[in-house]
């Protein structure tokens, strides 16, 4: 009842393809709330559902408290930025703009006024007069956001609309949609399947796996929190343990024995979990630290030995695996915050230690070992640092 | 840069050579004709006259004038109207639903059109299957002529020439992209509103084409008016090959193929000439 759009029980199957498994979402007015998801994970179904083009099999969708679920897609109070833009090529921009107020028999002279502000808000004054072959896709997009905004609509879908950009244009329209929410205060259902994308804009981000929510939360919540192995994998790079409770040494903290590393591992025991548990836990690579020699000990810090097996300089930072006891393979990153030519760093084949501090790895609630994102993360062996939209194109 | 413009003329000469060959000198050739005397023996006399051209003033040549315009006419409006709802659903069809319902338009051609114009005089005749089955409904009384008319005329008319419009629109339709209808339906449009300013412009080339694909072969009908039609249903197409076989009048039968010429490009080229006014005035 508390949200301004709300998805009750949304389930949704195409042939033997089960695209949404009840999903249920309450978006707050106002804010930008991200589908984040694989492709083929029902993210864009559910945006589809929203704005009136595909029917649910069940469940509700309620903007406003209205139940709009048999609504068709014309007369809805929601816009939709396509993910190639779907400008009207037989009309100059301006026409594009208009066409929405103009359906709606806005008289002309509120027209003319309206689509003006929105050429403004775009920065296309200029540009009014052509059509859309004749600009950039940067300046489509934005054609697309004034489209649909000069609608005043109560909700805006945006369906991967960065996905056709290079990489600067992508993150220039990102800081610009940024700026645009903050002048229209209009709700923003974001779908992508890129996480910097939805952790860059989103207020909250819900992340889909295979027609289900895996998380709903803030950025910071779903990167540092994640709740399942698949979302931990999926946004970000993480390393996963595999283990069992052995001895509780206080409230707070707790002793973990994984087999095959040696010694035991401390973690912050925020699930309160008992002895003998079962339990598996993720730490993200920028947590550790690592070194040529031992770290001092500290009874609520971790300490592993291994050997590094690869290192990739990437400027900003370095990214190493240290390969320990055999079995693992840690990601393990560092940020250059200091001049790096003066220093000497750690280099293929050098024995080193890796630490991090109990409170920095996170205790999942569900393990999958065969989920998607972390099949990408072992068979890549080690992954590269490419985007993985950029990879499809 | 004189070379690439060199080369752009050696590749555009084939084809330059092959309509200026077959299109251009031809036309021409009908015009000249045209303008000559025509000789008992069936061919052309000396020098020039303007005689044929009095003679089209035949009080029979106005209203079978006025029936070839009006038959092509209606002939390519009902194509496009059938064609255009046809070309959506195989566009939007799986694909390979669509490969076999673009294989069924096609496989009429492999009958040759005088058979399949005569088929269609057997099935339109009076002793034939449809006219029974049309008088045991109820909807003929038994003394209704489906043949020797302009409607049996009409109706083999668009029978052969669909294919001709179903191609380009689904051509064009083919490559339209739907995204725009959902877009226009977002929008608040409904959806014959969607249809009439998004997709109709959208596929506007493919229609142009289907109208001059049907339009043209249309109005140059002989054989279905001369084996369908009866004497109240005749065409220019059979004067002009009446005058040139029974009466062996070469001139009469260019002067009026010159005029139906007249007819079809007289109006393309106003529109032309319209269409660069408008967008001369624009720029």
């Amino acid at each position: 009842m508390s949200g301004f759009l709300e998805f009750e029980g949304i389930s949704k199957s195409f042939g033997d393809l089960k695209a949404l498994d009840n999903v249920s979402l309450s978006i707050r007015q106002g804010e930008i709330f991200s589908l984040l998801g694989p492709s083929g994970c029902g993210k864009t179904t559910l945006l589809r559902i929203c704005a009136g083009f595909e029917m649910p099999d069940a469940g509700r969708v309620l903007l406003n408290g209205k139940d709009i679920t048999d609504l068709p897609p014309n007369r809805r109070a929601v816009n939709t930025i396509f993910q190639n833009y779907a400008l009207f090529p037989n009309m100059t921009l301006r026409e594009n703009i208009a066409f929405g107020l103009q359906i709606a028999k806005v008289p002309k002279k509120e027209i003319a006024d309206r689509v003006e502000t929105m050429l403004q808000l775009v920065q296309l004054e200029h540009h009014a007069h052509k059509r859309p072959h004749q600009i950039s896709g940067g300046q489509k997009q934005r054609v697309a956001i004034a489209r649909a905004l000069v609608n005043r609509p109560q909700v805006l879908l945006l369906d991967e609309p960065l996905a056709a950009l290079d990489l600067k244009l992508r993150q220039r329209m990102l800081v610009e949609l940024d700026g645009i929410h903050d002048e229209v205060g209009t709700t923003f259902v974001y779908v992508t399947h890129d996480q910097s994308e939805a952790m860059g804009l989103s207020d909250r981000i819900a992340v889909f796996n295979h027609g289900v929510v895996e998380q709903v939360g803030s950025s910071t919540e779903i990167y540092e929190a994640p709740r399942t192995s698949f979302t931990a994998a999926f946004i970000g790079d993480t390393n996963f343990f595999n283990g069992r409770v052995c001895e509780r040494i206080d409230s707070e903290y707790c002793q973990i024995e994984i087999e095959g590393l040696e010694p035991r591992l401390r973690f912050f025991n925020d699930k309160n979990l008992r002895e003998q548990v079962r339990v598996d836990l993720s730490v993200r690579p920028e947590k550790f630290s690592i070194s040529r020699t031992q770290p001092a000990p500290d009874p609520l810090s971790n300490t592993l030995r291994g050997t590094v097996e690869d290192v990739i300089y990437l400027g900003s930072h370095t990214k190493w695996w240290v390969r320990v006891n055999e079995e693992y393979l840690i990601s393990v990153t560092s940020q250059h915050s200091r001049f790096l030519l003066d220093s000497k760093p750690i280099r293929w084949n050098e024995a080193v230690w890796i630490s991090w501090h109990a409170d920095d790895g996170y205790m999942l609630e569900r393990y999958d070992e065969n989920d998607e994102a972390l099949l990408v993360l072992s068979d890549a062996g080690l992954p590269d640092d490419i985007p993985p939209d950029e990879e499809a194109e | 840069m004189p070379g690439q413009r060199m080369k752009g003329w050696m590749i555009s000469l084939p084809s330059m050579a092959w309509l200026t060959v077959f299109f251009l000198l031809p036309t021409l050739m009908i015009f000249i004709i045209a303008f000559k005397p025509a000789n008992p023996l069936g061919g052309l006399g000396e020098g020039w006259t303007l005689r044929t051209w009095l003679e089209l003033g035949n009080p029979n040549y106005p209203s079978i004038i006025w029936r070839t315009l009006r038959l092509s006419f209606y002939c390519t409006a009902a194509c496009i109207l059938l064609g255009i709802p046809f070309s959506y659903y195989i566009a939007r069809a799986p694909e390979r639903r669509q490969r076999a319902l673009l294989l069924l338009v096609i496989i009429p051609f492999w009958t040759n059109f005088l058979i399949r114009v005569f088929a269609w005089k057997a099935v339109l005749h009076p002793e034939g299957a449809l006219k029974h089955m049309l008088v045991a409904v109820g909807i003929a009384s038994p003394d209704t002529m489906l043949l020797y008319n302009e409607w049996a005329v009409l109706l083999v008319m668009v029978y052969t020439y669909l294919p001709f419009a179903i191609m380009p629109l689904y051509a064009a339709i083919e490559k339209f992209d739907f995204a725009l209808l959902d877009a226009a339906l977002d929008l608040g449009a409904g959806r014959a509103t969607a249809m009439r300013r998004v997709f109709l412009p959208g596929i506007r080339r493919g229609i142009q084409t289907a109208v001059l694909m049907v339009l043209i072969p249309a109005l140059g009908s002989y054989v279905i008016p001369d084996i369908l039609g009866g004497p109240s249903s005749e065409m220019l197409g059979n004067k002009i090959a009446q005058r040139a076989f029974a009466d062996r009048n070469l001139p009469h039968s260019a002067a009026l193929s010159a005029l139906l010429c007249l007819c079809v490009m007289l109006p393309m080229l106003m529109g032309t000439l319209l269409r660069r006014k408008r967008t001369g005035g624009a720029a």
